[in-house]
């Protein structure tokens, strides 16, 4: 029988501990865990870029419904443990699941300390800790007046984050400097001026008196009379380990659970784990030394030796464009140095802290990327006489070696540690890479977890892939969208979003665009994305259309235009062709040709004549068929049940339906769908972004097809039993693709990059989400169905057509 | 000293767009930036003869509409990779009115 392995706790310590306790000996132990909380377990470091708007909850699920399923955990969620009986070996629940153990380790985490002062239990005076407390910061409307307690690392990302979402925020802040318990002053300085510069207020030496209301929070004053209106007050001042069950349970307790270096506290078969341990008389509130604890607990619960000798940690602020780095002592003292480096105008700041020529503590400010290097000596004890003079400048500077931004890294010693929070070094991440074939970041992020948690060392991570397979290595996720920027296209998305971004020059602005216009590349994607994220509420930026866009036609190579009416599922009948066939005479176009997309295209048509030819096109009622257009372009059909001998269902009507619903979209790349009636798809429905194929018994939906640059036949979505759930499937997929996709990026890439499965998940297996994604595009749907001919001939955009001014040779002889 | 040619008005240019001038042996493209320069060029891509005024324009740059060739409006020069030059005509601005210099239209006409 499988000995009873009983968790208090629910976070990332015992989460990575089961990891490796599933890894070495999968059936060991049967599992139990009670989660006070009512989910699954996440990324807690990750819970400021959720607050900023810059992840969502989704991305920082860590283990899902599915992981404890497939390791046989019970996971009782939203079960609090109210007492823990060590006589019988037994936890029991406050909602009344009882549950046996033969070992029990406890991993209540910390609870945020709340000062006593006046009014500290008014509504409105949250923390910051959980996925709960994110939500009610994120309850409040942009505009509200937030004031944040503590000027610590928790406290700093709060602000940053609620100013991101458009608060009005304060920082108090106790000592006369920011994070004056990992920086020194001066640091501190730049970082507040950091702060301060993005709108947010900081007050240091405040000291809260009390929080002011009756029966919410109105304000709060300080010990100087100094009084804040405020709506909603945030705690930042510290945690404290949980230790309230641990203690009525008899177990001994100092700051934390005390344990040992097995992590086991005084009852043999009882441990604690993570923040609420104390070991050696120190408690840790960082992941690092929490993964390093689960790493030993785990070894000790598979009866290996396996100790725990405490941990050196480092510290990053993951504020988005502030880079703060510390590590180590760098308290001053006679037996002490100091190596210090300023760059006022780039706002650089560097400090080094030598005891006996070994480095003891660092602060970097603006420029972070020695860090690691400067971290790995000191936990090494390095001595660094031999390199005194220069090495300040980093590891770069060193032996000579030439200023190759790869050097630094390449030179890094195989056990340097790359990534602080899951402990991953050089050589494991080099290895892995070596021996999985990973090529991206991805694949490094799930064999070795280096950069998947806060994942402030990507760009480290993406110097050893690109290290271990030289060109082979293509750094699609974080290449810049263009010179104009250092962002990618994913970073710019999520910025707009999270900053609500809502013009292009906004976007210039706040994302510090290096050129003061973009170029023809990142305008047209930025009018994209805004067009895209602001349905209604943004104006289309002709000028920063191409040409085919900005003139509803497309260019051919002797600067005439191409014109091609839509054609809903590629029917038509005598009265359209007949008006196709007059325009044809009345405006001498040379070439009239069938389209792939089953349509008809008029070629050689002079720009000053389109709106003239669209007027008569228009008049037959024939609408732009979008064929320039990054957005759906056709949607070619066979003829179904409605003639075919073998036709399963009517794949021309379905073909019309979803044209008419679907046209006008503009979406990151162009868009081709096709309906087939029966598997032997005549439509070639699997080769297309979007494909039908019908069957008796209903719809095989198809996607992510290429039949251009690359060949590569459809994969199965799903199958839809009904015509209207096929719609509105094929909808909410496109909807999700024009809120994911990069600008030119096709469907089939763009699963790729993000895999088949978070889109599955996303439309076929969540039905709620499926209806919100469907519901979105039909929303900006009523901004997008006008036919844009139309209103050419209506007059917009004349200037498009007509030269400024003609001149003829006797004209010009005057 | 003949005076300069009014080809119309400053607005009647798309900031951060263009628009042509016809004349008998070609045309030229009158370009007006962000920042209300004005520029013009032959509208001639020396690459395959794309229309420039129909190109994306960004700071005092456009790009060709054909084969995203960029050129510098002031100069001509194309930018980059890129090796080639287009013509560029004097013009200037004057109480919102847009005039190119008279001798232009003889130019483009004796080629």
């Amino acid at each position: 029988m499988r000995e009873k392995l009983v968790i208090v706790g629910n976070g990332m310590a015992p989460g990575r501990m089961l990891e490796h306790l599933f890894e070495a000996d999968p059936d060991r132990y049967a599992v139990t865990i009670f989660n006070a909380e009512p989910r699954v377990n996440y990324n807690r470091l990750m819970l400021s870029p959720v607050l900023s708007g810059e992840k969502r909850y989704e991305e920082i699920i860590t283990h899902g419904d599915d992981w404890y399923a497939a390791n046989g955990v019970t996971l009782h969620k939203a079960s609090p443990v109210s007492l823990i009986d060590r006589t019988a070996r037994r936890v029991v629940s406050a909602n009344g699941i009882v549950a046996d153990y033969d070992r029990l380790v406890v991993a209540t985490g910390s609870t945020p300390f709340i000062p006593p002062v006046p009014g500290h239990q008014l509504a409105g005076v949250v923390t910051y800790r959980d996925l709960d407390d994110v939500e009610k910061m994120l309850s409040m409307p942009p505009g509200s007046r937030i004031v944040v307690i503590g000027g610590g690392l928790l406290g700093l990302e709060a602000a940053a984050g609620l100013r991101m979402r458009g608060m009005e925020v304060t920082v108090l802040h106790l000592s006369p400097t920011l994070m004056e318990r990992q920086l020194d002053p001066a640091a501190g300085y730049l970082l507040e001026k950091a702060f301060t510069e993005r709108g947010i207020r900081i007050l240091t030496r405040a000291n809260t008196k009390a929080i002011l209301g009756v029966e919410r929070v109105e304000g709060v004053e300080l010990e100087d009379g100094t009084r804040i209106a405020s709506d909603m007050v945030v705690m930042a001042v510290g945690i404290r380990p949980a230790t309230g069950l641990a203690k009525a349970a008899g177990l001994a307790v100092n700051r934390g659970i005390v344990v040992d270096d097995q992590l086991r506290t005084d009852d043999p078969h009882v441990f604690a784990l993570g923040e609420c341990a104390e070991h050696r008389g120190m408690c840790y509130g960082l992941v690092a030394p929490l993964y390093e604890m689960a790493q030993v607990l785990a070894g000790t619960l598979l009866g290996q030796e396996a100790a725990y000798h405490g941990s050196v940690t480092s510290t990053k602020l993951k504020v988005t464009g502030i880079d703060l780095f510390s590590a180590g002592d760098f308290g001053e003292g006679e037996d002490r140095e100091e190596i210090v480096l300023r760059d006022a105008t780039a706002g650089v700041y560097k400090r080094l802290v030598l005891k006996d020529d070994r480095i003891i503590g660092a602060v970097l400010y603006g420029e972070t990327a020695d860090g690691p290097w400067f971290f790995d000596m000191l936990r090494k004890g390095t001595d660094t006489r031999p390199m005194r003079d220069t090495l300040i400048f980093g590891q770069a500077y060193q032996g000579g070696a030439p200023l190759d931004p790869m050097a630094a890294v390449a030179a890094l010693p195989d056990d340097a540690e790359i990534c602080g929070c899951n402990g991953v070094c050089k050589g494991r991440i080099t290895g892995t890479i070596t021996a999985k074939g990973l090529a991206d970041l991805d694949g490094v992020r799930a064999h070795t977890k280096a950069s998947a948690s806060c994942g402030s060392c990507t760009h480290l991570v993406e110097q050893l892939l690109h290290l271990t397979l030289g060109d082979a290595y293509n750094p699609a996720a974080v290449k810049p969208m263009c010179g104009c920027t250092e962002y990618g296209h994913g970073d710019v998305r999520r910025l707009i979003v999270a900053k609500g971004l809502k013009s292009i020059p906004a976007v210039m602005q706040e994302l510090e665009w290096k050129t003061s216009c973009g170029c023809a590349k990142c305008r047209p994607a930025l009018n994209y994305y805004l067009v895209s994220e602001w349905p209604g509420e943004y104006e289309d930026d002709g000028q920063s259309r191409f040409i085919n866009e900005r003139v509803h036609a497309n260019i051919q190579k002797d600067g005439t235009y191409s014109v091609v009416p839509r054609m809903w599922g590629g029917v038509t009948n005598p009265r359209e062709l007949r008006a196709i066939a007059d325009v044809a005479d009345k405006f001498a176009i040379p070439t009239i040709k069938v389209t792939g997309g089953q349509r008809i295209d008029l070629l050689g048509v002079k720009k000053e004549d389109l709106p003239a030819v669209w007027a008569d096109l228009n008049a037959a009622g024939m609408v732009s068929g979008a064929a320039y257009a990054k957005g759906l372009r056709t949607v070619k059909t066979c003829v179904g049940s409605d003639w075919c001998r073998f036709g399963t269902q009517d794949s021309t009507g379905l073909g019309i339906r979803l044209e008419k619903f679907m046209w006008g979209a503009w979406t990151p790349a162009k868009v081709k769908l096709a309906v087939s009636g029966c598997p032997r798809n005549c439509a070639e429905a699997t080769c297309k972004d979007i494909g039908v194929v019908c069957v008796d018994s209903g719809y095989d939906i198809h996607f992510a097809g290429a039949a251009g640059l690359d060949i590569k036949g459809t994969e199965l979505l799903c199958h839809a039993d009904t015509e209207d759930e096929a719609l509105e499937i094929i909808v909410a997929l496109t909807q999700l693709y024009r809120e994911q996709g990069h600008y030119l990026e096709r469907i089939y890439k763009w699963a790729r990059r993000v895999g088949t499965d978070s889109i599955r998940a996303a439309i076929v297996d969540d039905r709620m989400k499926r209806k919100h994604y469907f519901e979105r595009f039909a929303h900006s749907q009523t901004f997008a169905q006008v036919d844009p001919w139309q209103e050419r001939v209506n007059g917009k955009d004349a200037h498009e057509f007509a030269a400024m001014a003609e001149f003829g040779l006797p004209v010009a002889a005057e | 000293m003949t005076d300069w040619i009014d080809i119309g008005a400053l607005q009647a240019v798309p900031r951060r767009g263009a628009r042509c001038v016809n004349t008998p042996n070609g045309r030229i493209a009158v370009f007006r930036t962000a920042e209300d320069q004005v520029f013009a060029l032959e509208n001639r891509c020396p690459h395959r003869g794309g229309p420039l005024a129909e190109g994306i324009v960004h700071g005092a740059s456009v790009t060709c509409p054909l084969h995203s060739w960029v050129f510098d409006l002031a100069t001509g020069q194309a930018q980059g990779a890129d090796e080639g030059s287009v013509r560029t005509f004097p013009i200037r601005v004057e109480d919102g009115r847009i005039l190119i210099a008279p001798d232009v239209l003889m130019q483009v006409a004796a080629e």
